[in-house]
């Protein structure tokens, strides 16, 4: 699509990550970072947005098919200023998901830049067989 | 509705009962996130800091590329555009979740004081933009002594 739209303003609050059963050992704020995922017939792509991560603070594993992504933000406070109007708070970021395709392990590849995160998983068995439907 | 004691000197309004509904209803939706009522978020979300020298502008812009942005400020009026350009994806492609947004932007915030235009600083780093707006040197507060007549 080449045409640009407005973002949508649904879309600027951050959501809340839920950790589930397992309490963080960090204190603050987490969020579900927003993501695309699409698929191409060779690999996974995913992209979320985390700002405020860098390389060395986004930490991603992948195990039994279930992908994490883990990314921590150092709240930063300008000092001797005091916030007089806030829109939006600062903390980490947590989601997870499940991948039905078999993942080549040894090339992923993740990429952080501008604060946003992009992984390449690419399949194990790049080609994809398609069941042909018979008419009965 | 809730039942009232009998109050001889108590007369039924419709304003009053309209008052009532209307804080009742802000009641309920207090409770409430804006992103679902209230007042429309605007993007980029800012959080502004302050001191006696000036303010800091911070927003997240994650994916915004430094040329995109434009920042632009005017007497006490900081005005913020850009672009979040989509991604460059191929032909042939699926998308299983498409959460992330794009497009142009704009938003306009008014401090509580001039700014001296020439001091203004932005600094762009993962994604999160931070603009540092000193306070026009005229405007800055003074310390008055009071001397012993």
């Amino acid at each position: 699509m080449s045409e640009t739209k407005d973002i949508q303003v649904q879309e600027t609050e951050k959501q809340i990550a839920e950790t589930g059963e397992a309490e963080r050992t960090r204190e603050g704020l987490c969020f579900v970072p927003r993501v695309d995922i699409y698929e191409t017939n060779e690999s996974i792509e995913v992209v979320a947005d985390m700002p405020g991560v860098n390389e060395d603070s986004v930490d991603i594993t992948l195990e039994n098919d279930v992908l994490t992504i883990n990314g921590c933000v150092q709240p930063e406070q300008p000092e001797g200023y005091s916030l007089s109007y806030g829109e939006y708070q600062v903390g980490d970021y947590h989601r997870r998901f499940s991948l039905s395709d078999q993942i080549n392990r040894d090339g992923i590849e993740a990429t952080v830049k501008d604060g946003v995160l992009r992984l390449h998983l690419p399949k194990a068995q790049p080609t994809r067989k398609k069941i042909a439907i018979k008419a009965g | 509705m809730l039942m009232r004691p009998f109050d001889p000197f108590y007369s039924f309004s419709p304003w009053r009962e309209m008052e009532r509904l209307r804080r009742e209803m802000n009641r309920l939706f207090a409770t409430v996130t804006p992103a679902q009522f209230g007042v429309a978020p605007a993007y980029p979300a800012m959080n502004v800091w302050t001191n006696e020298e000036g303010a800091i502008v911070t927003a997240e812009l994650p994916g915004v590329q430094t040329e995109d942005i434009d920042i632009s400020v005017e007497g006490d009026t900081l005005t913020l555009r850009g672009d979040r350009q989509p991604d460059e994806v191929g032909e042939d492609i699926t998308y299983h979740r498409r959460e992330r947004g794009y497009g142009r932007f704009v938003r306009t915030l008014r401090l509580p004081f001039n700014v001296e235009p020439d001091k203004v600083e932005a600094i762009f780093k993962n994604g999160v933009l931070r603009i540092s707006l000193p306070r026009a040197e005229a405007e800055k507060p003074r310390k008055i002594t009071v001397k012993t007549g």
